[in-house]
């Protein structure tokens, strides 16, 4: 990983200095970025939000930039670290509004940080399309703040998307329906949890085993255990980056091995693949791309080419996306007026490389990957809420 | 209880500070708004922090257990129907039994032992919060109100005021004069009469029903509350640096901590947003060196001067 | 049985984690808020160590340990000691080092940011199970806590029978008199700074073993590792040892018996407890 990243260190050192030569003259469009590089998620965003924040401006000023009405216009992207703390993220947007005078700014990464930040992109009217932020309350906020748009889908869904996989793979006989269910005790863990309870009651599920764990707990043995002395058929955990990894560990360990295994944030990490390596074969996990296909295939080898990292197989694609659309918005709408900007994202469909986006009524797009798998060393998409391209999931056989 | 003219004419040099203080939404400037914001609610954190550990010597980590506390009160009681101003004395009055409890638990502890009591406990009424959240199937919290960054701008300097206020009538006070007798040796204040477990409880009430409020007020700021977020070990650690950094020893000092840290801070994360923290990390070792003690060392120090240059003159 | 066992391995990941903050705190009487980082930072040796040359973490922490042990060296000499100096109290150089090891552990977190990226690190080692009394456990974890046993182990022997070691318990007892009876207070200061930091580092190897890291969870570490140094009693290499396996005890316990949710805050009420009834921790001294 220190190579690859020391790589991309590099790559970007090179692009910056090659940008900045014969292009300073010409009239720039600048870009704001804020994201975690330091604090609990700067993990994550390293993963899925700062690689894409480079890849997008590559792209843009590689083909010459973006077309204003006629003028290509190169981007500048000026970044700020917000620590992970609501109240830099609102500083800085702020300071990229009024000090830097930005044209306009990328979502900042992460659900709280985002919503932290969405007054402050409705006051000065910056059209906000969000990559990283999961909500039920999807509808309040787009009637707050009418600018802001939702990409990545809500708690219900992807807690549906969950049930409607382990429901078909009961059809199929594949398995039982007794589920143990874990989840980590902060925000999104609580809230996803909320959400399938109910959900895996309709759908006639038993919840065998029910349990939450503090962020940062350092041992999942007791979970696990827990876990497997039930003998569910299935193993749901709506968990955070350090914990999939450890949870996944242990299962193997102790021998938690049902034919459905399924971990949330991070099952979708290039490193999980690489450290589980053939035992990461069928797990389930949030997210999912439509991995088989042309325009992610493409995507990924531009992404591990200019950021000398893999992307991963859930947020990175739609945080790529929703930079797209902004970028298809001015062209589209012809002008860096942010209100012209907005309304064009208002009323029209985008193609991104996750495919066609249309807007529901709450500003949202409806439909998003909700479960992917690992199958051949690739994490594939195996539910959605409408898009194509999912494959089958398969009962997981073992951790060999 | 009279006034000396000494006394009138700092109250009228705060009052007037505070009245151009309260100006800066005037001038329409967003940016500076949202600085102003995070120095009042540091200075307010931060005074309310060296009330209670500037005289006494006890340094508490808990400041973020009361904020979080706080925030947590506001969320869950706009989820439930409450009016938001309702929320606030309800934080306030939560703080300070949780300061109270504190208190009386740690009256038996000193020095190292006290700081890392209030750290344990912070996270402890973080995990018990957080597992309420997990169990009573509370969903996420959102504050979605009309307040906007004046409101809570202004707000905060109102609160800024009352501490301040609270400060300078103890500081004068027989509890003032408790303290600080506690401060420079506990066992001769416990000999001449003083009940020191009182003052110190009492002034640890004041802090952290302060911090509590402070959460109140910013819950509608963040919107999504987070126990991640609102419970954050590194704000208890920021109010201590920045009170550490103005100096404990006067009413004032915090604030000439907070607002010069908070405007370099600016700085750096304008200028070097990917060598923030190594940034911030080297402008407090040359502060702790450079300014052994604190900017109020340095302020006075410069005032001694002028005096003696005066007197030669 | 299970429960025991899964919580004394759990207490020897917490003895790593606490015991070279406790030989910094308890002797050098530095607060080091910045030894989580150094937790990490012997972390992200081992992982580079293993990803890039396939070296295992347990051949790495003797790599890691003399490096570690020189720079904590350098870091009390040059930034620590004018401090210990300046102090006129016990109080004033607790702030003081508060304020600066609070610096250095920003710095720290940069450094690791600036080398290797904010990346999650996260590998696999040893991650077999291995059977002990009819259960299944990690390899990872039993290899992690055996070696805990071996470096405290050490640590109490080289405390308890060499003379810089008894010289060392001394100073942790009372520095004042241990310097009118001949013993180099600075120096031997020094060298339990840097020992402590060198410990740390080792941990951070071992752990990072099973424990998925990255440049900013130092500070989940450091107050982990301040929690039981304080629990035991500082300057104890027993308190330290003892609060750690109570700890992995009862975390274990409450997470399979009661309710998994609950074990951190399990964890804070007994520390939280010990100090009401012993405030000066398991086996402090009571300080006048």
């Amino acid at each position: 990983m220190k190579r690859r990243n020391l790589f991309g260190l590099a790559a970007a050192l090179t692009v910056a200095t090659a940008l900045t030569g014969p292009l300073a003259a010409q009239e720039m469009l600048k870009i704001g970025a804020v994201g975690p590089k330091t604090g609990p998620l700067a993990g994550g965003g390293a993963v899925t939000f700062w690689p894409n924040v480079q890849l997008w401006a590559h792209d843009v000023n590689e083909a010459g930039g973006i077309d204003v009405g006629g003028t290509k216009m190169m981007v500048e992207v000026i970044e700020y670290d917000d620590q992970t703390n609501p109240g830099e993220t609102i500083k800085a947007v702020q300071r990229l509004a009024t000090q830097d005078e930005a044209d306009f700014i990328l979502a900042p990464y992460g659900t709280g940080l985002n919503i932290a930040a969405a007054p402050i992109f409705e006051r000065y009217g910056y059209p906000m399309v969000t990559h990283t932020a999961i909500s039920d309350q999807i509808e309040d906020l787009s009637g707050k703040f009418p600018n802001m748009y939702f990409l990545l889908g809500g708690a219900t869904g992807l807690a549906g998307g969950v049930i409607d996989v382990l429901s078909q793979m009961r059809d199929a006989g594949e398995i039982g329906s007794s589920v143990a269910m874990v989840n980590v005790a902060d925000a999104f863990g609580i809230e996803l949890a909320e959400a399938a309870r109910p959900q895996f009651e309709a759908a006639g599920f038993e919840i065998v085993y029910d349990s939450s764990y503090p962020l940062g707990t350092q041992d999942l043995s007791p979970v696990i255990n827990g876990a497997r002395d039930s003998n569910p058929d299935a193993f749901v955990a709506w968990s955070y980056p350090p914990d999939t990894f450890g949870l996944t560990e242990q299962a193997q360990i102790a021998g938690l091995s049902p034919k459905a295994f399924y971990t949330a944030v991070a099952t979708a990490f290039p490193s999980y693949g690489a450290r589980f390596g053939a035992a990461a074969e069928g797990v389930l996990g949030a997210g999912g791309v439509f991995a088989d296909g042309d325009a992610f295939k493409d995507y990924a080898a531009r992404h591990e080419a200019v950021t000398g990292a893999k992307p991963d197989f859930w947020a990175s694609a739609p945080a790529y996306a929703s930079f797209q659309i902004l970028q298809q918005a001015i062209e589209g709408a012809g002008t860096t007026d942010k209100a012209a900007v907005a309304e064009y994202i208002a009323n029209n469909d985008f193609d991104t490389i996750i495919g066609p986006i249309t807007w529901d009524e709450n500003n949202s797009n409806a439909k998003y990957w909700t479960v992917g798998q690992w199958q051949g060393g690739v994490f594939k998409g195996v539910a959605s809420t409408g898009r194509d391209g999912a494959v089958a999931a398969m009962p997981k056989t073992g951790w060999e | 209880m009279s006034l000396a003219k000494r006394d009138w004419q700092s109250i009228t040099l705060s009052a007037v500070l505070l009245a151009v203080a309260a100006c800066l939404p005037l001038t329409g400037d967003a940016y500076m708004l949202s600085i102003g914001i995070t120095i009042a609610m540091y200075a307010v954190l931060a005074t309310s922090w060296a009330l209670f550990s500037g005289p006494t010597h006890f340094i508490s980590l808990a400041t973020a257990a009361f904020f979080g506390l706080g925030t947590y009160t506001t969320a869950i009681g706009i989820e439930n129907g409450l009016n938001y101003w309702v929320t606030l004395p309800i934080a306030a009055i939560l703080g300070a039994v949780l300061a109270a409890l504190v208190g009386l638990a740690t009256l038996r502890l000193s020095g190292v032992y006290f700081v890392i009591f209030t750290l344990g406990l912070a996270e402890l009424v973080r995990q018990v919060v957080t597992w309420g959240q997990n169990v009573s199937g509370q969903k996420g919290l959102y504050v979605l109100t009309d307040i906007t960054e004046v409101h809570i701008y202004l707000q905060l300097l109102v609160l800024g005021g009352i501490v301040y206020l609270t400060g300078w009538a103890i500081g004068r006070s027989r509890l003032g004069f408790a303290l600080r007798i506690i401060g420079d040796d506990e066992e001769v204040a416990r000999h001449s009469g003083i009940n020191t477990s009182r003052a110190k409880i009492l002034l640890f009430m004041v802090s952290g029903a302060t911090a509590a409020v402070v959460g109140s007020m910013l819950a509608p700021r963040y919107i999504y509350i987070e126990p991640a977020l609102a419970f954050t070990p590194m704000l208890s650690f920021l109010v201590v640096i920045m009170a550490l950094l103005g100096g404990t020893g006067r009413l004032w000092g915090p604030l000439v901590g907070v607002i010069p840290f908070t405007l370099l801070w600016e700085a750096i994360s304008a200028s070097f947003p990917n060598q923030t923290t190594l940034l911030l990390g080297l402008s407090f070792l040359v502060i702790v060196y450079l300014l052994p003690r604190g900017f109020v060392g340095l302020i006075e120090s410069g005032k001694r001067k002028m005096r003696e240059r005066e007197a030669f003159a | 049985m299970d429960i025991l066992i899964t919580g004394l391995l759990l207490g020897g990941t917490y003895a790593l984690i606490a015991m070279g903050l406790n030989l910094q705190y308890g002797v050098a009487r530095i607060m080091n808020l910045a030894n989580g980082e150094f937790l990490v930072a012997g972390g992200f040796a081992a992982f580079w160590f293993y990803t890039a040359g396939q070296v295992s973490p347990l051949l790495t922490i003797f790599i890691v340990a003399p490096l570690a042990f020189g720079l904590n060296w350098l870091i009390y000499v040059v930034m620590l000691r004018p401090l210990v100096k300046r102090a006129k109290s016990h109080g004033q150089l607790e702030v003081d080092a508060i304020l600066t090891t609070f610096g250095l552990a920003f710095v720290s977190v940069g450094i690791m940011l600036a080398l290797f990226g904010g990346d999650y690190f996260s590998y696999s080692y040893l991650a077999r199970p291995i059977t002990l009394i009819g259960d299944t456990y990690a390899l990872n974890r039993v290899t992690a806590a055996v070696a805990a046993v071996i470096i405290c182990g050490g640590l109490w022997l080289w405390l308890n029978h060499t003379r810089a070691g008894m010289s060392i318990r001394a100073i942790a007892v009372d520095p004042k008199s241990a310097r009118l009876v001949g013993i180099d207070v600075p120096k031997l200061s020094a060298l339990a700074f840097a020992l402590g930091g060198a410990v740390t580092a080792m941990g951070g190897a071992l752990i990072s073993t099973f424990l998925t890291l990255d440049a900013s969870t130092g500070v989940m570490f450091t107050l982990k590792a301040l929690v039981i140094v304080i629990m035991g009693g500082v300057g104890d290499v027993r308190g330290t040892i003892v609060a750690a396996l109570l700890l992995g005890i009862l975390e274990t316990f409450v997470a399979t018996l009661i309710d998994p949710g609950l074990t951190l805050a399990a964890a804070y009420l007994l520390f939280v407890l010990i100090l009401l009834f012993r405030p000066q921790g398991l086996f402090g001294r009571r300080t006048t």
